[in-house]
């Protein structure tokens, strides 16, 4: 199928076309091969996957993504263009937003200031403006407001809106820093291992905010997670990693079949 | 009314106006400790290197004359003219911003994800490092600063506050330097506009998220490099404008730079976090330490000044070590 147009899954899903392609990616630390020679694409309104034993280089192909890394060989295109080397915010400032695997939260901060810092890259009033609260920027903060409360209630984290971040639990932190990457009305949103130290209850939880998320918003989604089995009922595409190399891509029916796959993870201690 | 009763109001109301000056060295530290977690060593040697750059800017002084005339066997000092104080203090701010880009190029910016303490160490060299450049561009002699800002008792509050002495005839109303109470609306102007900045705007609120957490800034969109010198800025333009007021009070010179010690125990006071507690911590260590030298001070000899500060503080660091404003210090366990 064209990368161009959109198609129809097994399940009546609509993918849209690619938004962004990874073409060849190779990243080196010193003499370690994290990443040797991949290339995937993640297509616009899909929950795309990458999942691979601990190791595999998964979160480095998100650093990748986001920016954090700078890959030796292979290009990055995003939009139908060709990304050039980017310091990770100015990757945030083109709608690419993520969370991390051991959460990065602003902690002295309310729940609700974080998720407004989500939506610093919409503020454009000017600094006057801002500070005495007079014309553009009022609209602004009131649209701003109105949308991150939005966000608030959809991921029901209400209660705790003006705690400060530091006071909570780690699964509501978690939820939290999805509001936050949520409040930047990404075009991809990337989730760093989301349901890292999670117990059953809460990965439910969440699996279920990544469904509604990509549903309610039409978020195009990229996960990682080592987890097998949450992966393959979430996404619509999985690649898989081993040893820094791409081993499977495609449907989890597919992937699950592949053997490539099944040995990687029959082969590795894995809990 | 007794003498005692009326010279100890006017004690407390000196005190205020000194508390303000310490407040405003205080706050420059505040500044860049809330948005870099830096403990900035050098932000009294700012508010010299300020003051110099201002008053060579006004007289004309040509900078690095004595290391041209060295190296050139030149005779050159001054460009012979005079630069009105407006103009000369928006030039100086150009100078602070160079500066901060400066600091942040060549020093922060390499440091970043480095323990406090580190940081601590580059900002004490580069304290040590701007004074000697302030020297070097400037020369060593003590200036006099002149902006225009009046001095001496302000005629109109002792006019104003002669009938508080009902039938006293000691007293001939209150005594505040006229400098002093422009120093004190300077302040709170200062503090109004920094206090908006940092709560309702956009970078206001992005200087408070890489405060807190630099790879959370990154991944919401901001550039860690443009925040710093933002802030390294505004903390010189709070280090120009207390180098002017003290400037003014008691001439340009190296003593100028030990201010900063003095805004320490303002700062354990009103915590290393809080805008207004800068200010409030000011306030209390320029009236405790007048009025304990009114009260306390004939009895132990005098020269409380000196330490009283230092006391409270260090009292303040065993009941209470986040200060009057700080943040709260949670700790999961």
């Amino acid at each position: 199928m064209s990368t161009q147009e959109s198609y129809l899954t097994e399940d009546g899903r609509t993918i849209g076309p690619t938004v962004m392609e990874m073409k060849h990616i190779t990243l080196r630390f010193g003499g370690v091969k994290a990443i040797t020679d991949i290339s995937f694409d993640i297509r616009e309104g899909e929950i795309r996957a990458i999942i691979g034993p601990n190791g595999a280089g998964k979160s480095s192909m998100l650093n990748v993504i986001s920016g954090f890394y700078i890959p030796q060989e292979g290009e990055v295109w995003y939009k139908n263009k060709k990304r050039p080397p980017m310091k990770p915010y100015e990757v945030a400032q083109q709608g690419i937003a993520r969370t991390f695997q051991n959460i990065a939260l602003f902690e002295g901060m309310s729940v609700l200031d974080n998720v407004m810092t989500g939506r610093l890259r919409m503020m454009n009033s000017g600094l006057l403006a801002q500070a005495l609260w007079k014309g553009k920027a009022e609209a602004e903060e009131v649209k701003n407001r109105e949308q991150v409360e939005k966000i608030i209630d959809f991921l029901e984290i209400q209660h705790i809106r003006k705690t400060p971040v530091a006071r909570l639990p780690y699964g509501l932190k978690k939820r939290v820093e999805l509001a936050r990457a949520l409040a930047a009305e990404p075009s991809i949103l990337l989730l760093d291992e989301p349901m890292a130290g999670m117990n059953v209850e809460e990965k439910e939880d969440m699996s279920r905010f990544i469904l509604d998320v990509n549903d309610e918003f039409g978020t195009t989604i990229a996960l990682i997670e080592h987890d097998m089995g949450v992966v393959m009922d979430l996404s619509d595409r999985v690649v898989v990693m081993d040893y820094g190399r791409k081993i499977g891509d495609g449907t989890p029916n597919e992937v699950r079949s592949n053997q490539a796959v099944i040995d990687a993870y029959l082969g590795v201690a894995h809990d | 009314m007794s003498d005692n009763l009326l010279f100890g109001a006017e004690v407390v109301l000196n005190g205020l106006m000194a508390g303000v000056l310490y407040a405003l060295v205080a706050l420059g530290f505040v500044l860049i400790y809330k948005a870099s977690g830096i403990f900035n060593y050098a932000q009294g040697v700012m508010a010299l290197f300020a003051a110099l750059t201002l008053v060579g800017i006004m007289d004309g002084q040509i900078p690095f004359a004595h290391l041209i005339n060295a190296a050139l066997g030149t005779e050159i000092h001054h460009f012979g003219w005079h630069v009105p104080a407006v103009l000369a203090i928006v030039l100086t701010m150009g100078v602070m911003i160079v500066l901060a880009w400066a600091v942040n190029h060549f020093v922060m910016r390499h440091l970043v994800n480095q323990e406090p303490i580190i940081l601590f160490m580059a900002t004490i060299g580069l304290a040590y490092f701007l004074e000697g450049f302030g020297d070097l561009m400037w020369g060593s002699d003590i200036k006099k600063l002149d902006v225009g800002i009046p001095q001496g008792g302000s005629f109109w509050i002792e006019e104003n506050t002669q009938w508080l002495a009902f039938g006293n005839e000691n007293f001939y109303g209150f005594f505040l330097d006229q400098l002093d109470l422009i120093a004190t609306v300077i302040a709170a102007i200062l503090v109004i506009v920094l206090v908006l900045f940092s709560q309702y705007t956009k970078q206001g609120r992005a200087m408070r998220a890489v405060a807190d957490d630099h790879q959370a800034a990154l991944s919401v969109g901001i550039s860690l490099n443009f925040i710093w010198v933002m802030v390294w800025s505004v903390a010189g333009f709070v280090a120009l404008v207390a180098g002017i007021m003290w400037g003014a009070k008691s001439g340009v010179q190296f003593s100028l730079s030990l201010i900063a010690l003095k805004a320490l125990p303002v700062l354990m006071l009103g915590g290393f976090t809080s805008i207004p507690g800068a200010i409030v911590g000011g306030l209390i260590i320029g009236v405790g330490e007048k009025l304990f030298e009114f009260s306390i001070g004939p009895l132990v000899g005098g020269a409380t000044e000196n330490w009283f500060a230092y006391v409270l503080a260090l009292l303040f660091l065993v009941f209470r070590p986040q200060g009057l404003f700080g943040e709260k210090i949670i700790e999961r366990v």
